[in-house]
């Protein structure tokens, strides 16, 4: 019945003060982009929550797939020497 | 919309060799066992499934149904302090059931599904809106108490086992601290105002009481979803336990309100640490389920006459941006349309929506129990509200 | 304190018109957003009604025939296209005339400068509905028109002198028309062609004169605080 009328589903991202990134708030509908923004304006913001917002059509958002996660993530796993708590540095040598 | 039709699920369930779907079980039990989030992509047993779409879309209808009783005062709310904070908590619900139905949405059964299907009485809502707000004070036991059953409900919900229902949850939460504190001051004021004031406070809690113990849900041994519910983590805690643990937190503040609650059963018990209540009339709990309270009929009318009128505005607003798309140029000026300029950070959490693998649109297994069946209420988690 | 009165009539009885709206809006999103701009409305009214007085007594205890608001904002909220033409035509009048109140040195300078930015996305948000009213489907064309022809008379009201407001009215409602004109161009409309003043054009709000709704806006609004004398809430 109102599938003709059915406005797309965006996602809304917060920057909550300068200096921080953009963050996934939630979602809301919007005909458009402009209504998108200005409806995240009025529900994600309504209690100072933001400095900045941005809104992107959820369909234009590709994620990675759980079937994926295997090869996607754990590969990463094994590579410590890329964090610096896996160096050894003797006591007393500062700045490192 | 959604991108539903992306159908991992169809390739899931019919695809899926059977030693592939043991092992995804496995990965979701062992998940649900170590007490982590499952998220919208991630394989999920259809049951688990159907019932988180059906919580979910219950509380959301709670949200905005529940708006009805109170913004029936917001006309003539007695002083223009009162009348913002009324505006203002009557807003948040509608926020609420946004972010709600944006919950349900991940698991790709669209907004509009779940409306219609509260339109049509497929879906529920919580029967305590079936009541109606008849006097001022109403307005402070509904903060007070309902919102006070709602957030002993919600609070635990916070830690449910599906990610973007926890994560609305727990912004809810948040928002939702105010509301009951209101209704307490508000009630605080009449109970210590003029002798017409304090009647007005007692009647309303008079009349609220029984029916926000109600919203806890049937006796554990009646209801019918907790088990399953519980073992999943969508539930953390067994109605009965919640409701008592409402009228320990209820009967200290009640004193505080110099108010009485209208039942003469409500006693410490030493032995068991916690407060005895009397009985509650579950065939009145049954009667509003089915229908029978005194404002089911009006509550849908009000909602679908609002759905109803506003189409041809939800019909202008999509007609005006497909001519603009078409045309090929920004429908209007706004100060929005610049591209983000820092873009290098936009994946910082990716969202919940695309690609959610869903049963295609309509399958959703289980439509709820129609109006008439009788009291089949879903884990009461969902009873939550406002 | 006349000025205080007429924009904080203004301010509050709109904000109770939109108030009317919750649970009635024609999407979830719009509940947030007219809430919003009734919020708003009402953090200036009871800024203004303080400058005069009691709030609560201003607004609970006074009769019709006391209240300093122009008729526009008293109009009932018809269909959402009848809301939105008296938005548009209220809230591009409210931010011009905030903008030169805080652009200014008067007593109204303070509050002028942070309601204006409230009142700036009232304004567009109204025109944001116009265009998409306007140039939507041939039924929300004809609504929008309705709405526009409707309250069109109630328009010249606007423009006269605030005793206390200086400022210069004359330019004020040039500027306002030919804003007005361009959103409504935009949303493929025309502007309504009757007459804005004149005999029975709307226009004696600012000296206690109102329509009949209004009464009932005010019995309803009144009655619970009138029925507890003295009490507080």
């Amino acid at each position: 019945m109102s599938s003709s009328t059915d406005w797309p589903l965006w996602e809304v991202f917060v920057r909550s003060r300068r200096g921080l990134s953009h963050t996934h708030a939630g979602s809301l509908h919007a005909p458009d982009a402009e209504m998108a923004l200005r409806n995240a304006r009025d529900l994600y913001t309504r209690r100072s929550e933001g400095v900045s917002v941005w809104v992107v059509p959820s369909t234009a958002v590709t994620a990675s797939s759980p079937d994926e996660k295997d090869s996607f993530f754990e590969p990463a796993g094994d590579k410590p020497y890329r964090h610096p708590t896996f160096y050894e540095i003797p006591e007393g040598v500062k700045h490192l | 919309m959604v991108a539903v039709t992306a159908g991992r699920t169809a390739q899931g369930a019919a695809g899926m060799t059977e030693a592939a779907a043991q092992t995804e079980e496995a990965a979701f039990d062992a998940a649900v066992a170590a007490d982590e989030r499952i998220e919208p992509r991630d394989w999920m047993p259809e049951a688990y499934r159907a019932t988180l779409v059906r919580q979910m879309a219950q509380h959301a209808h709670s949200e905005i149904i529940g708006m009805q009783p109170e913004a029936n005062w917001i006309t003539r709310a007695p002083s223009l302090r009162r009348k913002a904070i009324l505006m203002a908590k009557v807003q948040d619900e509608a926020g609420h059931g946004l972010y709600l139905y944006s919950a349900a949405e991940t698991l790709g059964t669209s907004r509009d599904e779940l409306l219609d299907k509260l339109h049509a009485g497929r879906q529920r809502y919580s029967s305590i809106f079936n009541y109606p707000t008849l006097t001022w004070a109403d307005v402070g036991a509904i903060g007070w108490l309902v919102d006070g059953a709602a957030i002993t409900n919600q609070v635990p919900l916070c830690r449910c086992s599906y990610g973007p229902y926890a994560r609305a949850m727990v912004r809810i939460c948040k928002e939702e601290s105010f509301h009951q504190r209101q209704g307490f001051e508000l009630l605080l004021a009449l109970s210590r105002g003029t002798p017409a004031q304090h009647e007005m406070a007692q009647d309303a809690v008079n009349r609220w009481w029984w029916p926000s113990l109600m919203m806890f849900g049937p006796p554990d041994d009646a209801s019918a979803h907790s088990a399953q519910s519980m073992a999943w983590k969508i539930k953390r805690h067994s109605n009965d336990e919640l409701r008592r643990r409402f009228v320990d937190i209820c009967v200290p503040q009640a004193q505080a309100l110099g108010l009485t609650l209208p039942d003469p059963d409500i006693r410490w018990n030493e032995e068991r640490g916690q407060h005895d209540y009397g009985e509650i009339d579950w065939t009145e709990f049954q009667e509003v389920l089915k229908g029978n309270g005194p404002c089911n009929d009006q509550r849908l009318a009000q909602r679908r006459e609002a759905h109803e009128e506003g189409a041809w505005v939800r019909q202008a607003a999509a007609a005006y941006a497909d001519k603009h798309r078409a045309q090929g140029e920004s429908p209007s000026q706004g100060p929005g349309r610049a591209r983000p300029s820092d873009g290098s950070d936009t994946a910082a959490t990716p969202p919940d929506h695309p690609g959610t693998a869903a049963p295609s649109a309509g399958s959703e297994p289980s439509a709820g129990p129609s109006p008439s069946t009788g009291p089949e209420v879903t884990a009461q988690s969902m009873e939550a509200t406002t | 304190m006349t000025a205080a009165l007429a924009l904080g009539d203004d301010a509050l009885v709109l904000s109770h018109r939109l108030g009317e709206w919750a649970g009635h809006a024609p999407v979830l999103e719009e509940e947030v957003a007219l809430a919003n701009i009734a919020l708003d409305l009402l953090g200036q009214a009871r800024t203004l009604l303080s400058l005069a007085g009691d709030e609560d007594e201003l607004a609970f205890l006074r009769e019709e025939r006391s209240f300093r608001n122009v008729q526009l904002v008293e109009q009932p909220n018809g269909d959402f296209a009848h809301t939105i033409a008296r938005q548009l035509f209220f809230s591009v009048y409210q931010h011009l005339l905030y903008e030169r109140l805080a652009a200014g040195t008067g007593e109204f300078t303070d509050l002028a400068a942070k309601a204006v930015k409230e009142v700036a996305y009232h304004r567009d948000h109204a025109e944001q509905w116009v265009l998409r009213l306007g140039d939507g489907t041939a039924e929300s064309h004809e609504r929008m028109r309705r709405g526009l022809d409707a309250l069109w008379r109630y328009t010249g009201e606007l423009f006269e002198p605030v005793e206390g407001v200086d400022i210069d009215w004359r330019a004020l409602e040039g500027d306002w028309l030919s804003a007005v004109t361009s959103v409504v161009g935009r949303a493929t409309l025309a502007l309504p062609t009757g007459p804005r003043a004149g005999a029975w054009t709307a226009g004696a709000g600012r000296q206690g004169l109102h329509t009949e709704p209004f009464g009932r806006m005010l019995a309803e609004m009144q009655h619970l605080h009138r029925s507890h004398p003295g009490a507080s809430w």
